[in-house]
């Protein structure tokens, strides 16, 4: 019971109130320099209906389920090939090296890679491939690029986790009882490891679907995701009700789409 | 069903640099139960998984019914096994786990469905055809495994420590569903096992492997009574392993000379001379324990040192007056009704056949 309730403790503090409070700003009044007048109001909702807010909430979902997909498919390879290697430990160290370096660096990083005199480009000139630049940077696929980088340490952990606990001898039963390599992997490993594939998709989901920095730094105009935006109202345009308004959307949007997925995931491991 | 014989041929194997398949040659005669007895890392395994063609050999080769099936993987031969674990799809049903071989072809589903249930009846486990293996006793998953490696119609069903998983009594069961299974199917079954019990229960042959070598391979009954040297003597059942010289010989037996006993005859079931030193075996349960000498035996005096009741016999440790400690093992029918029970401290006699002390090793004078 004493961990149940200091579990409890803990999520009410960071998860709960701070809900309550962006859901209860977002039916208040705004004032001109930021805050709230404490009067109701639905405004906050009503720029959600605009169609600009409508191309970035959808932006926002197919370059999260892009991402995700991306990440996920290039875990499932690396994650399997750790749990099976014999340097399972320095391999694991490596994935996670990455986050002991400040996510902005990282972000910045690409730019120095991709951006117009980034060293692609300079290498390219080099070997006289080009006479300008290539446009790397600025637009949907390198913000999908940077998202995959930075999540796919999320995605394989839990991966590399349901493999590693698999008993080996069942891929080698299913060879045994006639099947190839590639309908045991279907047949055999994907189910097994359903739990760890439904892990890590929301672990990047959901972390790619609120994202800011990413879009910010290498995204441009037309690439804007809805973090973004929340950032705007919250900053530049001083609406705290609009920024919260579009929080709580964001927050219902993303909490249904994996209450659906868990859901029909579910059912199919039952069937 | 109709088995297969199975011809390995000079297999070798290494892993680095360990050899765990020394030049292995044996054959299976079609239908036959055939076992693999030897202590763990003996390459039994190894040589199992070869067969089933989870393994390659780095030399020689495999042959069903006289074709080379070397080349084939796994997931074509028309070989089937039971794995140690038994190695059941976590998340399939009973009935799936079964199925699994048939949905691999082309077959419809009311035939699978006839097939399955036909098999779940065999193993007797129609009841639980819808549990997952989590929730299946151990010797229920054992018969998930025998009902889903028959299901493909195997030629050849490989073994691998079945029941060692299991508890005494729950093994001694299965071994004896295992030996009516094999009688009902008809097809050839290679079983691994490092337990001698089960090996010569219900083997037909048996090849005792050692450090990647197979020291001897026959029927139960040979391997028990003519072990090929001291480690199978030792392996299979147990014995009592004498040090001794050879002192005079005769057409069929040995007159001997071990230290710690004295001079008694053995039977010459090796071409010994005079001065050689040898090894010789005898079992316990072919000892005679007695209060008086028998007569055209070899019969020393002694002291019970040890008595260890069994309920169905009765184990004693006699130290001879010249000091060697024998393992006498006797069978009991009347054990109330026996004229005089003997008992630790007793002076006792202890007298055997020469024919059933015999030579394992000689060491050449």
């Amino acid at each position: 019971m004493k961990y149940v309730s200091g579990y409890t403790l803990w999520l009410v503090i960071f998860f709960v109130i701070p809900l309550i409070i962006i859901l209860s700003f977002s039916f208040l009044e705004k004032t001109p320099y930021g805050g709230v007048n404490f009067s109701f109001s639905l405004e906050g909702y009503k720029s959600l209906l605009t169609i600009g807010y409508l191309k970035v909430f959808w932006r926002t979902v197919w370059i999260s389920i892009i991402s995700t997909l991306i990440t996920v498919l290039l875990a499932l390879p690396a994650a399997y090939y750790i749990a099976k290697s014999k340097f399972k430990n320095l391999l694991l160290i490596l994935v996670v090296i990455p986050f002991w370096t400040n996510s902005l660096i990282r972000i910045y990083a690409w730019i120095f890679v991709l951006g117009n005199n980034g060293i692609i480009n300079q290498f390219l000139r080099f070997i006289g491939l080009i006479d300008s630049h290539i446009q790397f940077l600025y637009n949907p696929w390198a913000v999908i690029l940077v998202l995959v980088y930075t999540y796919l340490p999320y995605a394989i952990i839990p991966l590399y986790a349901s493999i590693e606990r698999l008993d080996n001898s069942i891929f080698e039963a299913a060879l045994d009882l006639g099947c190839s390599k590639r309908k045991a992997f279907f047949k055999v490993l994907i189910p097994n490891i359903k739990t760890g594939l439904i892990t890590s998709i929301i672990f990047v989901l959901i972390p790619a679907m609120g994202s800011y920095a990413i879009p910010d730094l290498v995204g441009g105009v037309n690439s804007k995701m809805i973090g973004n935006e929340i950032a705007r109202q919250l900053t530049t345009a001083k609406n705290w009700p609009a920024a919260s308004a579009i929080s709580s959307v964001l927050t219902l949007i993303t909490l249904l789409g994996v209450i659906l997925f868990v859901r029909n995931s579910k059912k199919e491991v039952l069937n | 069903m109709l088995g297969s014989n199975v011809e390995i041929k000079n297999i070798s194997k290494f892993f680095g640099d360990f050899q765990a398949l020394d030049n292995v040659s044996l054959q299976v005669k079609k239908g036959e139960f055939f076992s693999l007895l030897g202590p763990s890392g003996c390459g039994k395994t190894t040589l199992l998984r070869i067969i089933a063609g989870l393994e390659q050999p780095d030399s020689g080769d495999v042959l069903f019914d006289n074709k080379s099936v070397i080349n084939i993987p796994a997931n074509k031969r028309e070989v089937n096994t039971i794995f140690q674990n038994y190695a059941l799809f976590p998340h399939l049903t009973v009935f799936e786990n079964v199925a699994f071989s048939l949905r691999l072809k082309k077959i419809s589903e009311t035939e699978i469905k006839e097939r399955v249930e036909k098999l779940l009846y065999l193993v007797r486990l129609e009841e639980h055809k819808n549990k997952k293996p989590s929730q299946l006793s151990g010797g229920q998953r054992q018969r998930v495994a025998i009902a889903r490696a028959l299901a493909n119609e195997p030629k050849v069903l490989l073994l691998d420590e079945p029941v060692s998983a299991l508890d005494a009594k729950l093994r001694q069961e299965l071994l004896v569903e295992l030996d009516n299974l094999h009688d009902q199917v008809g097809i050839t079954f290679i079983y691994v096992t490092h337990d001698q019990a089960e090996a010569i229960s219900v083997s037909d042959h048996v090849a005792v492997m050692n450090n990647g070598k197979i020291i001897q391979t026959g029927t139960p009954y040979e391997i028990y009574e003519s072990p090929a040297n001291n480690f199978v003597a030792t392996f299979i059942g147990e014995t009592n392993l004498m040090k001794a010289e050879v002192r005079e010989t005769n057409e069929e037996f040995v007159r001997v000379f071990a230290k710690g006993i004295g001079e008694f005859e053995c039977y010459k079931d090796k071409e010994v001379k005079k001065g050689d030193k040898i090894l010789l075996t005898l079992r316990p349960e072919k000892i005679k324990i007695s209060s008086k000498p028998l007569e055209g035996l070899n019969s020393f005096h002694g002291i019970v040192e040890e008595e260890i009741y069994m309920g169905y016999q009765t184990k004693y440790f006699v130290k001879l007056d010249e000091g060697y400690i024998l393992k006498i093992y006797k069978q009991h029918v009347n054990y109330l009704l026996d004229e005089k029970i003997i008992h630790w401290k007793d002076e006792v006699f202890v007298s055997w056949n020469p024919n059933d002390s015999f030579i394992i090793e000689v060491e050449e004078n």
